[in-house]
């Protein structure tokens, strides 16, 4: 049999899958595993498919997301630690009939950036955020994030987190929720083929909201995993996750078309 | 007994924290001075001493505990980088208005803006020319070895008590990532609840009956009052001058030629007298260990004494060689050098610089 | 007595506590040390570097630019370190992984096979203790009980029982050092 080349097997006719064309080609900086990469590519398949990719501005946050820029191949902005959700208000308020994202990590969004957070859902921004929980501080090494689980070690929180001391893990989505400017409130994961389905129609539906002008922001959080801060393998990340993540955090919808369900 | 360990700067600054009777500890990750924190939370400090410490929500959140703190009299600390830092300027312009101790540090990384984590001295100006808003001023410790992290950790307390003022610890990534040998001082006990309310009348510690109570505020509304708050403030400041200069000579006594530099980019310009002594060049190095009071009188004085040239090495643009030429005032020659944006300058551009700007130019 | 040295491998591989383990030796014998690692994300299953400088003297620039001796563990330091050796100094690598072999005509190169040896042993974690044994093999800057002192003094209690592995591992990379190219 006649050695098959790498060549053939990627012509055009034999190709079953290709990028969105809004991912650049720049190497992926995430560690092998981490759920980053999959919910960037997502996001972008979901602007290339509703064809908004003309009109959208994305914002990178503070944490292993800061470098979105290189890899979303559309407009982006790279907030200070915490302040995105400001810097999409201050664009969308500008430029009402552009599409305005920021993607940010739990750290970013529900500890420094919690004030921002709060007050952009309250004031009902017409945004779209998408908020990946890992429950950690992954960019810095590995600390305690407000979403840290009870008893979850982290370098600083050696001994696990305690709650008398370090405070408790933070619902910041349940939160939102309650407030009168969110629209859609959504919990996925991106860890299985499912689950990435799921959460690709959640984005979409974040986005349809904004292009369509329904009222407040949509807010997708993402729990994700973090094998290097929570010094794991990939796959044994995963697990515990599904085992000790889910649980606290679970998946599903939280408020629809403006209605807690 | 004192310690000899091998730490990490970081390390240092946290060990002597909590060797030095701090009372807590507030602070938020970012590197390259998060071990500051791990550190902290792995010693379990409460159960060493009885110190607080605790991971807040952002370095706002932070520098706001610290003025609680401190304002009820409490040993209180710190500790960031850059982007960090400038979050606090607010509370730290609070804390210098309302005449509180406290003391916190900055292990400098290279900016301007999320920049890059590498060593820089970027921050001279926001440091010694006060940061936040007012005519506010703050002692600026500038430790050279991993030594001096841990030995200002507890002078700085003393100034801070000394003169109710914030006193910072201004160190950079090199300083703060690397191990050296250090020596710890012994520990020094935490003050009792009796002995705060003895030592600090000024602290809100809760009215007792027949006493005034206590009010901790930078406000007051009557401009004339406020000006004669700022006139103690420039009284204390000028004090800190007069008193508390400190710097290190090195190969000076017979140098024509003078190395100005603090920090890491002393013990690299160490290293490039070495090797311009070795070429026969006559250069000493004049290492500021305040940054705030600056030693002016000092350097003034030597370059009447037939000093042919300064040379500012800093890594950053030029912020210190401001500082040397006013206290120069015209007197000799200054050049500045350094490299920035995250790169550590090298002994020997520092020797090519010395020769070129100054000896040669 | 002035050693400036640079370890680089992979993350992982042991780089930064072998030379934590040899500034703590250096302290063992009263000497001025340093150690001065690269640090930051850029870290993250990339490479990783470590200088440490062991002297008689106050040590001045922690950071160096130009090594007395490079322990060099993978290609990308190879490629990136070999240069910075003094004339005359030392270059000390594992093979294993590296495709291009250094090249200097004006240096001291020896090799040792860390990476076989440690897992011949059964233990690829003592792989570092192989390499720092080669090293003191040829640059004896610090004495054989020195380092049993440092590696008690760096590792946590709970692992002083692995200290015997470790001084055989030290002990093979002593044996098994080559030398591929001597100056005279
Ligand atoms: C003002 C400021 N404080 C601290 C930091 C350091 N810092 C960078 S990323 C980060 C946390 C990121 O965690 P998270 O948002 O959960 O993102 P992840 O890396 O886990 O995706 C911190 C504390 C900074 N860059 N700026
Ligand atoms: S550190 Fe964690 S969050 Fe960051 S890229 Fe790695 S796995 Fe992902
Ligand atoms: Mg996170």
């Amino acid at each position: 049999m006649a050695d098959i080349t790498l060549d053939q097997i990627i012509k055009p006719e034999n190709l079953v899958y290709t990028k969105t064309k809004l991912m650049t080609d720049k190497v992926l900086s995430y560690c092998p595993g981490c759920g980053h990469g999959t919910a960037h590519r997502i996001t972008m398949e979901v602007i290339e498919e509703l064809g908004l990719e003309e009109q959208t501005i994305g914002i990178a946050p503070v944490g292993c997301s800061v470098l979105a820029y290189e890899f979303m191949n559309i407009d982006m902005q790279q907030a200070a630690h915490g302040r995105a959700p400001a810097v999409a208000t201050g664009i969308k308020r500008v430029w009402p009939d552009k599409i305005v994202f920021s993607y940010q990590g739990d750290g970013d969004l529900a500890a420094i950036g919690t004030n921002e957070t709060i007050h952009a859902c309250n004031r009902g921004e017409n945004i779209v955020i998408i908020f990946i929980n890992n429950g950690i501080y992954g960019m810095t090494g590995g600390q305690m994030a407000p979403t840290t689980l009870i008893g979850m070690k982290s370098s600083t929180s050696p001994f696990g987190r305690d709650a008398q001391r370090m405070g408790n893990p933070l619902k910041i989505t349940e939160l939102v929720a309650q407030l009168p400017g969110t629209y859609f409130v959504t919990r996925q994961a991106v860890h299985t083929p499912a689950n990435v389905r799921k959460t690709k129609r959640a984005i979409k539906k974040a986005f349809e909201n904004q292009r369509d002008g329904k009222p407040g922001v949509s807010f997708v959080e993402i729990v994700s995993n973090c094998n290097s801060g929570w010094k794991m393998t990939p796959r044994d990340a995963n697990t515990w996750m599904e085992e000790n993540m889910f649980p606290f955090y679970p998946l599903g919808d939280i408020k629809v078309d403006g209605k807690l369900v | 007994m004192s310690e000899l360990k091998l730490m990490k700067g970081n390390e240092a600054l946290a060990e002597a924290a909590i060797r030095a009777g701090a009372d807590a500890y507030f602070g938020y990750p970012i590197t390259p001075q998060s071990e500051v924190i791990e550190y902290l939370m792995a010693e379990k400090p409460h159960e060493r001493t009885g110190m607080v410490v605790l991971q807040a929500e952002s370095e706002i959140a932070a520098i706001n505990m610290v003025y609680g703190a401190a304002g009820a009299g409490k040993k209180v600390m710190t500790s960031s980088s850059s982007p960090g830092i400038s979050l606090k300027q607010e509370g730290i312009s609070y804390i210098a208005g309302a005449e509180l101790p406290c003391l916190y540090a900055n292990v400098v990384r290279g900016g301007p803006g999320l920049g890059t984590i590498q060593p820089s001295q970027a921050d001279y100006f926001q440091s010694t020319k006060g940061g936040g808003h007012g005519d506010y001023r703050q002692i600026v410790l500038a430790p050279a070895s991993v030594q001096e992290m841990a030995d200002f950790v507890k002078d700085g307390f003393e100034l801070a008590f000394k003169y109710r003022i914030p006193v910072l610890i201004l160190s950079d990534g090199v300083i703060g990532q690397m191990m050296e040998k250090v020596e710890l001082f012994d520990p020094i006990p935490r003050l009792t609840d009796a002995e705060i309310y003895e030592k600090y009348p000024w602290a809100t510690t809760g009215k007792k009956s027949g006493t005034e109570r206590r009010i901790i505020t930078s406000l007051d509304l009557d401009s004339h009052k406020m000006e004669e708050h700022n006139h103690k403030l420039q009284a204390k400041y000028k004090e800190i001058t007069e008193k508390e200069v400190r710097y290190e000579l090195i190969d000076c006594d017979d140098a024509e030629y003078i190395i100005v530099a603090y920090g890491s980019s002393a013990r690299i310009a160490q290293k490039a007298v070495r090797l311009a002594r070795a070429k026969g060049i006559k250069v000493g190095l004049f290492r500021l260990i305040t940054l705030f009071p600056f030693p002016s009188v000092k350097m003034h004085e030597m370059c009447g004494k037939g000093i042919k040239g300064f040379l500012a090495v800093e890594m950053s643009s030029g912020q210190m060689v401001e500082d040397v030429r006013l206290a120069v005032n015209g007197c000799s020659k200054v050049a500045h050098f350094g490299r920035y944006g995250g790169i550590v300058h090298t002994p020997e551009e520092v020797l090519e610089a010395l020769e070129q700007k100054i000896i040669g130019g | 007595m002035t050693e400036e040295l640079i370890i680089a491998g992979f993350g992982g591989q042991g780089v930064l506590s072998m030379g934590k383990i040899l500034a703590y030796s250096g302290i063992m014998q009263n000497q001025e040390v340093s150690w001065m690692p690269s640090y930051g994300p850029e870290m993250r299953g990339g490479t990783a570097n470590v200088t440490v400088i062991v002297s008689d003297e106050r040590i001045s620039s922690p950071i160096l630019t130009i090594f007395d001796s490079a322990i060099i563990l993978n290609q990308q330091s190879m490629d990136k370190f070999e240069a910075g050796v003094r004339p005359g100094g030392t270059l000390l690598y594992d093979p294993n992984g590296i495709t291009r072999h250094p090249k200097r005509k004006d240096i001291n190169i020896y090799q040792v096979e860390a990476a076989r040896l440690a897992s011949e042993m059964g233990n690829t974690k003592i792989f570092n203790m192989v390499v720092l044994g080669a090293y003191l093999k040829i640059k004896p800057v610090v004495k054989m009980e020195n380092v049993i002192l440092g590696l008690k003094k760096s590792l946590p209690e709970r692992y002083h029982k692995l200290i015997p592995l470790n001084e055989d591992a030290i002990n093979a990379g002593l044996k098994n050092v080559v030398a591929v190219q001597e100056l005279h």
